[in-house]
């Protein structure tokens, strides 16, 4: 089967195309599901066949390149569609395939009745083929197609349902920003693939991979590299400055913000400095950035989402906030513990996402938590499974979230000090409030909402998919119990990824030596915390809601800040956007263009215009005029010969 | 050698046709049409053979025919193709019969001289790109501007005089100092060989053993004219009124291949002859190249007319190309060679699109339209196909030219700094502004405008345009060795004539 992983990258392309050219002709809901469905869920199978197929493998002889033909091959580059199968990939696909089939068969159910349910499928299935490109790919080049490829299927899906209106504007507007501010980060990973071409003459992962063991390379270098790739990684995965776009990604349709918004494409970035994590563990001092701009990330993410409203939004900056952890963990050398996020935060991210859809779906598009309340009674499922959700990203044990959340709060601790693990620990403080008042307005607690509206649970298609993923978010942390814990097998999520990090880990500083009981005093500490900061969410939120009515009050200012979200699209718009637009009118088209080049232009043409209306004036058809001009030339001829004797 | 007539028959097969269709009444107009059609198409498939019988090996230039044409000043009809001109001249051969269809409805009146000059102007195209001879190649260029001339001044739109004059007078302007150029080279390579010449062959061997200090006279005499006809930030204006003025057809081979003349005129000659010229002045020309990029790319932004925003993001485009012949590297000018024909399909695309709608609603200002998805599926799709195309889009067309430039800018010796590629680079996202916000305003949003509600979608006249330029703009995309496989030799025999010039009448030249 892993001779075949190139069929996850197809069959979704099948899909799309099926589903894309046909879909429109086809009408019947079912098939197109069924057909949108089953691509996914049969690349799924393959992934898994690989997987296992993989583990039987010794360790050495895990990783294979599939390569189908050459794509680009100029001067010293040479690059194909190549697939390359190994451990970390194969985490990545198994994430992508399998939650991107849940959430497919979900949108059975949730997309029902859209007219243009077709292309919401043709669309998704891009989507994943896109995404299976940048996991599989074997290079730069075309982890960029990938990497561009969700971009646009992200554009495309934010803008689904291109005549609504979003918040002040449109989802069109939404869309249109994801794209660009993806663009800038895009800026950054080409000038970063340019430098690696230059510096190790190959964008192969391979070579240049080894090549980074092997070259002198000053550490500069590395440093310019590592920080145009990461400042790409900042576009995508939705990180200071440029995580403005995901919020407002929040106009597509619910699964949309489940799959791409928050379970896979967001964390293509982590991915990708995963990936290239040897250049990384080579510039100390671009890492020491990952690891700030990640916590910062955290930190002000989850201040934000404390006092939104819309319960999208609460899930969207709660996703910024986790991405922030992962960078946080990539940033302190935590490649491993990273990725495990990566995939906890795909389970029970995703199973918010589609829960949320599912009251959304029960409350006819109401998306304001404040006018929900005691949901529970009438959709038991989707509420079991979100707090499920909920106390999963709180970090509760046993589940997931606690598992990898924790073991990025202790490489914080061991590696960059207990400044950067508290800043972990209050943002997990946050969090978990956050999480519970969203939980405790929208399904405990007095109804909030009119008689017009009748909530119900919604339909099995859409049920299951979350029971499965609740399961997940439940059991999904047992394969990456600590040593602390595990004993003597260690961690067997390190253990598999172990290789692909191993010379990254070499480069970087000894771990500092820490006791067990160091490791698990930070853990009671940080459950306690959450546990503590859930209890207080029941109690303001359920039990006295003056208080929140009060503290709002009382800090209006900060309360007005968070809730505008610091104003910050405001201060891109007024510093950024606004002059490049005004002055690209203004000076460059209008004055410019306008004035200067084509002002010159008709300045000499006008010029010869008048030059030659006066000199055609000597040209007036009177005889005696000429004759008197004739008498003129002679005498003057005459004058200057008498002179020049 | 013996000579091949096939490139000659390429080139005066659609001078042929014209001749025809003049002798024929002017009523029959869809006679007039189809037989216009049809010896494009006979042109096209000509171009094919060349194409299929092309040698992509050998380095040197091929389908060569040559005569004694001028017995006195020594000028030859000499032409011949290496794979440079060969994807050129199949770009020209392709969007040719591609624009007589389009413009099957939207030219009413006197359709027998469009038709006509149409087809002078396939010859005056062709002849440019196969030309061996400068004083031929002289020739051709000014021939070509004549029927333009009067594409753009009877076809056109209202402000048509302005523009086609406009048009006409930088063109000349700039050609004029060429054929000085092209004398002086003449009787220089005269004074050395002793005999006249205007050979292209020939004049490579001599031309570089020029003092530096002419050469860059010389180089400049040549840029300026291809430079104003690329055209490089900032002998640009004439460009958004000519395109803003012509009909479609005259839009889409104006981008589509009267652009690349410029950029395709510096790399065959300016290079090749001038190499020391060309060494110390490509920073400078690069830095136009650059800011014609982002200048372009932010006026593009902010039009309000949806002619004039392709217009201007040909400016930006074309920024990439020159930028990619002066960075003097494999990648990027095989990157600008690829990025001519992506330009010429991707805004040629476009330009047929804004074509589309207009000869529905007669309006090009972007704020007239929104929401028309609902009514256009079709037309909004391959507008969104057409713009990803041109944005860069990895998997189309336009991002191999782009990534290729961009890498071989990075690395070049020649430029030897980042600073270039820098800037060039931002405007990959500038591109992604202006055409996306474009889209937005146009496609997206609600239908307001109640006369938009009865707009009817691409007819399969239209579709059948589109497709052949989706199919080539997904295939360079994908599968580009295809094409830059041909042009392969001719570029590493480009770079390796500016790097080490062949010096053979060096010392000739000093005694």
């Amino acid at each position: 089967m892993r001779e075949l992983i190139y069929l996850t990258v197809a069959l979704p392309l099948l899909g799309f195309l099926i589903n894309g050219i046909f879909g429109n002709r086809i009408k019947n809901e079912k098939v197109i599901g069924l057909i949108g469905s089953s691509t996914i869920g049969i690349s799924f199978i393959v992934t898994l066949l690989a997987f296992f197929e993989t583990l039987s493998l010794p360790t050495d002889q895990r990783q294979l390149i599939v390569s189908l033909f050459t794509w680009l091959k100029v001067g010293g580059l040479d690059v194909s569609f190549a697939y390359q199968v190994d451990q970390l990939s194969l985490v990545m696909a198994l994430i992508v395939t399998g939650v991107g089939f849940i959430i497919h068969v979900y949108s059975i159910g949730y997309m029902h009745g859209d007219k243009s349910f077709w292309r919401f499928f043709a669309y998704l299935n891009l989507f994943i083929f896109a995404m299976m490109n940048l996991i599989l790919a074997d290079n730069f080049v075309l982890l960029f197609l990938g990497w561009e490829g969700v971009g646009l299927c992200s554009y495309l899906l934010i803008g689904f349902w291109y005549d609504r209106r979003f918040e002040k504007s449109t989802t069109a507007d939404a869309a249109k920003k994801a794209f660009i501010v993806n663009r800038i980060g895009d800026f950054g990973f080409l000038l970063g693939m340019f430098l690696i071409f230059l510096t190790f003459g190959s964008l192969n992962f391979n070579e240049v991979f080894s090549r980074a063991n092997t070259f002198s390379v000053s550490t500069a270098t590395y440093g310019f590299i590592a920080l145009f790739l990461f400042i790409g990684a900042t576009g995508k995965s939705a990180q200071i400055p440029l995580y403005v776009w995901l919020p407002d990604a929040m106009a597509g349709p619910t699964p949309v913000s489940a799959l791409i918004h928050a379970a896979t494409m967001v964390t293509a970035g982590v991915y990708m400095v995963a990936r290239c994590s040897i250049i990384f563990a080579s510039a100390p001092d671009i890492m020491m950035v990952v690891a700030i701009i990640g916590i910062m990330t955290s930190f002000f993410a989850a201040t934000i989402g404390l006092v939104q409203n819309d319960i999208k939004k609460v899930l969207a900056y709660s996703t910024v906030s986790q991405l922030g952890y992962m960078f946080l963990a990539m940033g302190v050398g935590a490649f491993g513990a990273g990725i495990f996020h990566v995939m906890t935060h795909a389970f029970f991210k995703a199973l918010l996402f589609l829960g949320a859809g599912s009251v959304i779906h029960a409350m006819h598009e109401e998306q304001d938590i404040q006018k929900y309340g005691g949901l529970k009674r009438y959709m038991p499922h989707t509420a079991i499974t979100f707090l499920i959700a909920a106390l999963a990203i709180s970090g509760i044990p046993p589940l997931s979230g606690f598992f990898s959340k924790d073991e990025i709060l202790w490489y914080s601790y061991s590696n960059f000090g207990i400044i950067f693990w508290l800043a972990g620990v209050i943002t997990a403080l946050m969090t978990a409030f956050y999480m519970f008042r969203l939980y405790f307005l929208t399904f405990e607690g007095k109804e909030r909402f009119g008689h017009n509206k009748h909530p119900h649970e919604s339909p099995k298609v859409m049920t299951v998919p979350l029971i499965v993923l609740a399961v997940l978010s439940v059991i999904g942390g047992f394969i990456g119990i600590p040593e602390v814990f595990s004993g003597e097998h260690g961690n067997q999520f390190h253990n598999w990824l172990s290789p692909i990090f191993a010379d990254a880990e070499r480069k970087i500083m000894q771990f500092g030596f820490h006791t067990h009981f160091a490791e698990i005093l930070l853990m009671v500490i940080s459950v306690l915390v959450a546990v503590a900061s859930i209890f207080f969410a029941r109690y303001v939120y359920l039990k006295s809601p003056i208080i929140a009515e009060n503290f709002s009050k009382r800090f209006a200012g900060l309360h007005k800040t968070l809730w505008n979200k610091y104003y910050v699209d405001e201060f891109y718009d007024a510093v950024i956007v606004n002059p490049i637009v005004v002055v690209s009118k203004n000076v460059f088209w209008k004055f410019t263009d306008g004035k200067i080049i084509d002002g010159l232009n008709h300045f000499i043409a006008n010029l010869l215009d008048s030059l030659g209306a006066s000199l055609r004036k000597f040209q007036n058809g009177i005889a005696q005029f000429y004759a008197l001009i004739m008498v003129f030339g002679i005498a003057i001829t005459l004058f200057w010969i008498i002179m020049s004797f | 050698m013996e000579n091949n007539f096939l490139l000659t028959y390429l080139i005066f097969i659609p001078l042929i046709g014209s001749l025809l269709i003049l002798l024929i009444k002017k009523d029959n107009s869809s006679l007039i049409k189809n037989l216009g059609l049809f010896f494009s198409l006979i042109a096209f498939i000509i171009s094919l053979v060349i194409y299929f019988s092309f040698d992509s090996n050998n380095s040197d230039f091929q389908f060569i025919h040559k005569f004694k044409w001028i017995e006195v000043i020594n000028v030859y009809y000499f032409i011949g193709i290496d794979g440079i001109s060969l994807l050129l001249i199949l770009l020209t051969t392709f969007i040719t019969p591609l624009t007589l269809i389009s413009s099957w409805s939207s030219i009413e009146h006197k359709v027998k001289e469009f038709t006509f000059f149409m087809l002078v102007l396939e010859t005056g195209m062709l002849g440019v790109f196969a030309s061996l001879d400068l004083f031929l190649f002289y020739i051709f260029w000014e021939a070509m501007l004549i029927p333009m001339y009067f594409i753009i001044g009877i076809w056109g739109g209202t402000e048509r005089i302005y523009a086609a004059i406009k048009f006409f007078l930088y063109t000349m302007l700039g050609s004029l100092l060429m054929l000085v150029a092209i004398i002086w080279l003449a009787v220089y390579a005269g004074s050395i060989t002793g005999g006249f010449t205007t050979d292209f062959t020939e004049l490579i061997k001599i031309a570089p053993s020029i003092a530096r200090d002419l050469q860059i006279w010389m180089f400049l005499a040549f840029a300026l004219s291809f430079a104003i006809k690329v055209p490089v930030f900032p002998f640009h204006t004439w460009l958004p009124d000519a395109h803003v003025q012509a009909p479609t057809a005259g839009s889409v081979i104006l981008a589509g291949v009267l652009l690349k003349m410029g950029t395709y005129g510096l790399l065959r000659f300016n290079l090749p002859l001038f190499p020391d010229a060309t060494l110390l002045i490509a920073p400078y020309i690069s830095i136009l190249a650059v800011i014609g990029i982002i200048y372009g790319a932010l006026v593009a932004m902010v039009q309000t007319d949806m002619k004039k925003l392709v217009a201007y993001s040909s400016v930006s485009h074309l920024g990439f190309v020159v930028l990619g012949i002066f960075a003097v590297t494999t990648e990027s000018i095989q990157g600008a060679v690829i990025q001519m024909v992506n330009h010429g399909l991707s805004t040629g695309a476009l330009f047929l699109l804004v074509g589309v709608i207009y000869e529905r609603t007669h309006t090009r200002e972007i704020a007239e339209y929104g929401g028309i998805a609902k009514v256009v599926p079709f037309f909004s799709f391959a507008l969104l196909f057409a713009s990803l195309s041109s944005i860069g889009l990895p998997g189309l067309n336009g991002f191999i030219g782009e990534f290729l430039i961009l890498l071989g800018s990075f690395k070049s010796g020649v430029l030897n700094s980042w600073w270039f590629t820098v800037f060039a680079a931002s405007g990959v996202i500038f591109a992604a502004v202006y055409l996306l916000w474009m889209y937005q305003r146009v496609v997206f949003g609600e239908l307001k405008n109640p006369k938009l509600e009865k707009l009817t979608d691409m007819n399969s006249r239209e579709i059948f345009v589109l497709v052949p330029i989706f199919i080539f703009v997904v295939w360079i995309g994908i599968y580009p060795s295809t094409f830059l496989n041909l042009s392969e030799k001719a570029t590493k025999k480009v770079i390796n004539q500016v790097n080490n010039p062949v010096n053979f009448y060096k010392n000739s030249g000093n005694q």
